[in-house]
């Protein structure tokens, strides 16, 4: 492979997937930084409804006139706030990001199938992330229908003010942005299938690929629907059509002229897409975790071959649970009770699953690096926010929690909680890889004690606050006589949210101070076996001097009668025998 | 050996403390998360049905939380154990131990925790959408607009007047009830407070006329959405006298957290009354 020269085509416009994860990455932590801004605003309105922001006043006149935010620019941040960490932040870093960077390493390929669909997905998808941030400036402001958009109330201007111009900027970012997954998820499953070195069999795969290939081809599956539902909206919302939009709606004071349409057809094709977006967002940080877990205890997974199996269960029934985000949207009950039997079976290899990271841990000779520890998090809000997921996949109990503060914790727990913990072991992990040296360890441990005990104690109380009725998407809670309690816990909890957010300028700070002044890392500094640790750090253009030839599964650790304690993939019998 | 040993080495002494205080804080998040979770939450109940509800809950509750308690401990122990150790364990399982455990424990803990969704929630998911109405039953319609609770009641006719989008103006006719309509001249209409009698089954039919609400009263545990263009029912019996508060559950528009109504039970003499009095 010829190595591109110049810096533009080498860094900003290259092909090659090392250089696009990246980039992936850069884009995607911006965007969590001004998330979790939005994530202040929003804690800073609920903690304290009455006392004036000045600083804030000046700075947002239009939102937070006086210091005091108004409820459709509330509504907006939080709109806003669950588009970015969903779409903009986590699939970038966490799926795009080191989906792109690792696959073709750890497969032993060269660069992705299609290296140039793979720089046209990162433009789309930045592309996609500047639309999104400029729908804050347009008359109307930004988005304000929720991150779900439901219509009517995203279909018509006059329902909300974000529904303005604001909302058809959301949906054009959205349809940019299903496009360019939708690419960089072909990319991933065709590399998986066509690129995989001599040797490597689907079952010599590191977990984590298996993980990328499973969430790459739901994406590819899922994604869609949701690009035609936008497009549809669109017409609703500026030709007159009317998908969504039924007879009889009085918006605003004027009869609209639509008819026919249903709003409950948004949702179906919404959660098509959304909930297996939940697992394409989960998987590979369950992949990434369950593969750092063996360096760091120096033995292989726990049930290997079945923590396979359960990916690809979660990943064939997520298809098929859509339905538990509607259980009191007025459809069917008995097609109710059909998804919460549904979504019961999905927890079985989930459990599985669980119970495998935990093994993982069992016996092992425990090597507390900032990888490991991260990972340990992703196991503790696995094994916690799981269980929220019984309670809502129940109809039953959905009943009275659905749409509450338990759904809030929940969601945060799982694609907030276990997402990001598993992406900070990945960029601690692999950043070595990346850029040649290593981050800053004890700061890193630092990161992790600021980031999980504040984090887990927002989420964990927002069940509570859910359980004691408490519906989310309001912007005070003060008339509300039964949720007085509910409503009191929200000061200490916004503190919390907001130690969460603080505590990752030690990241900042750890990410930027180890670029340059981190330890020298050398090709394999966590002793590990998979391939993306026999090159150098960072690995050179095209990935491999020679052809690697793999000979063995990825979890060679401690074997018997081995001098070293770890065997790389890529050994031959008599490299890998040494002692008696 | 690479320049980087000193990362990966177990040091004993170093990581034991460290594994201590790791293995600490998860065992801790077991032990208080079950503390803090182990008081009674959910808003004083008002229904038949809501019982049930509890009760799923309340399973719930017990069974996920025993779980979490100890996958936190097993966890927090395995650390603390791990980080001692310079060699695997020996006690590493072989391949058909791993999967007899995994595959064991994982279905038992889906067990657990869903066998009570088989045992009680399906039960109580058909009581509460399948149940014959009765003869008796209180019929009202509540209509959710932009952002208020409306009732309706029939009036002595029994039958509700017709309602047309274009007469609907928000002053005088929420609703765009059509006084043309000779039913609809004695239904009764009130804004934002809801009438019914205690012991008795209320049928209320749910309407919207502009975006998507959610009725949702906690201490009746009753929550459903209203799409326009749908007309759902709710049934229950309530089974306390008291003023409970209505909110929203579905993101409706700016005044979504003040869309708040008030669910009055009283008694059958009171809501009689009531009701006459409304009506002349």
């Amino acid at each position: 492979m010829d190595e591109p020269r110049g810096f533009l085509r080498r860094y900003v416009f290259s092909t090659d997937h090392k250089v696009i994860g990246i980039q992936y990455i850069l884009t995607g932590l911006v965007m969590g930084l001004f998330g979790a801004g939005l994530a202040v605003l929003i804690r800073l309105q609920l903690g304290w409804p009455e006392v004036p922001k000045t600083l804030l006043g000046v700075w947002l006149p239009n939102g937070m006139p006086g210091g005091i935010m108004t409820p459709e620019f509330y509504l907006a941040v939080v709109t806003m706030h669950g588009t970015i960490m969903v779409f903009f932040f986590i699939s970038y870093v966490l799926v795009s990001g080191f989906g792109n960077y690792l696959v073709p390493l750890q497969i032993g390929a060269k660069d992705m199938a299609f290296p140039l669909l793979n720089m046209l997905s990162f433009w789309v998808a930045l592309l996609s992330a500047v639309v999104m941030l400029l729908s804050f400036l347009v008359e109307g402001g930004a988005a304000a229908a929720g991150w779900t958009a439901y219509p009517p109330l995203s279909a018509v201007a006059s329902a909300v003010p974000g529904s303005a111009l604001g909302q058809s900027v959301w949906l054009l970012s959205m349809a940019l942005f299903i496009a360019s997954f939708t690419m960089s998820g072909l990319n991933i499953v065709a590399t998986v299938f066509s690129l995989r070195a001599p040797g490597m069999s689907m079952m010599r795969l590191p977990l984590t690929v298996w993980s990328y290939f499973i969430a790459s081809i739901l994406g590819v599956l899922a994604f869609p629907p949701l690009t035609a539902a936008a497009i549809m909206l669109l017409f609703d919302r500026h030709l007159g059509t009317s998908f969504f939009l039924p007879a009889g709606l009085v918006i605003g004071g004027t009869v609209l002229p639509h008819q026919g349409g249903s709003p409950l057809l948004w949702q179906h094709l919404f959660w098509f897409l959304g909930h297996p977006e939940v697992y394409v967002l989960i998987l590979p940080a369950l992949g990434i975790a369950a593969d750092i877990l063996p360096v760091f205890t120096r033995k292989p997974p726990f049930g290997y071959r079945w923590s396979v199996y359960s990916l690809i269960a979660v990943g064939a029934l997520s298809m098929v649970v859509w339905g538990h985000h509607m259980f009191v949207s007025g459809m069917s009950p008995f097609t109710g009770e059909y998804f919460s039997l549904a979504t019961l079976t999905i927890t079985v290899p989930m459990a599985i699953y669980g119970v495998n990271m935990l093994g993982s841990v069992w016996g092992g000779a425990v090597r507390l690096t900032s990888p490991m520890v991260w990972s340990l998090g992703v196991i503790a809000l696995f094994g916690s926010g799981g269980f929220g997921g019984i309670y809502l996949g129940n109809a039953t109990a959905d009943m009275q929690l659905h749409d509450t503060y338990f759904v809030v914790g929940h969601f945060h727990l799982m694609i907030g909680g276990v997402t990001m913990f598993g992406m900070f072991a990945g960029i601690y992990y692999w950043f070595p890889k990346m850029f040649g040296r290593l981050m800053h360890e004890g700061l890193g441990k630092a990161h992790f004690w600021a980031t999980f005990v504040p984090f887990f104690m927002v989420f964990f109380a927002q069940h509570f606050q859910g359980l004691q009725g408490m519906p989310r998407r309001y912007y005070a809670f003060s008339t509300y006589e039964y949720l007085r309690e509910a409503a009191a816990q929200n000061g200490v909890i916004s503190m919390l949210a907001i130690a969460v957010v603080a505590g990752q300028f030690i990241f900042l700070a750890n990410f930027l101070w180890s670029l340059f002044r981190g330890r020298v890392a050398g090709e394999d500094p966590w002793q590990a076996t998979t391939l993306e640790w026999t090159v150098p750090s960072p690995p050179p253009h095209g990935n491999f001097v020679a052809q690697p030839i793999v000979r063995r599964w990825p979890y060679d650790y401690s074997v018997d009668g081995v001098s070293h304690d770890y065997v790389p993939q890529t050994a031959t019998a008599s490299e890998a025998a040494v002692t008696s | 050996m690479t320049a980087d040993d000193s990362v990966t080495r177990s040091d004993s002494g170093r990581w034991s403390a460290e594994g201590m205080a790791l293995g600490a804080l998860f065992v801790l998040v077991g032990l208080l998360g079950v503390a803090y979770g182990a008081r009674s939450w959910f808003p004083e109940l008002a229904s038949r049905h809501g019982a049930g509800i509890d009760a799923m809950l309340n399973y719930l509750l017990v069974s996920t939380g025993g779980l979490f308690l100890v996958g936190h401990l097993v966890l927090g122990l395995f650390i603390w154990q791990g980080s001692r150790r310079q060699r695997v364990s020996r006690r590493s399982a072989t391949p058909r131990a791993e999967r007899r455990l995994s595959v064991g424990l994982g279905m038992l803990m889906a067990l657990i925790a869903e066998g009570g969704v088989l045992a009680i929630g399906i039960p109580v998911w058909g009581e509460y959408y399948m149940s014959d109405t009765p003869d008796d039953a209180v019929v009202i319609e509540v209509t959710g607009t932009q952002f208020m609770w409306h009732a309706r009641y029939p009036g002595p006719d029994g039958q509700f007047g017709r309602l047309r989008p274009e007469l609907i103006d928000s002053a005088s006719n929420p609703i765009g009830l059509d006084a043309d309509d000779r039913r609809a001249a004695d239904d009764v209409v009130w804004t934002g407070e809801v009438y019914a009698p205690v012991d008795r089954t209320i049928l209320i039919r749910l309407r919207s006329t502009d975006v998507i609400h959610s009725f949702f009263v906690p201490s009746l545990r009753v929550k459903q959405d209203v799409v326009p263009g749908m007309t759902p029912d709710v049934q229950f019996v309530a089974t306390r006298e008291g003023r409970f508060d209505i909110a929203c559950a579905e993101l409706c528009g700016l005044g979504h957290y003040r869309m708040q109504g008030f669910f009055n039970v009283v008694t059958d003499t009171e809501f009689d009354r009531w009701l006459r009095e409304q009506g002349s």
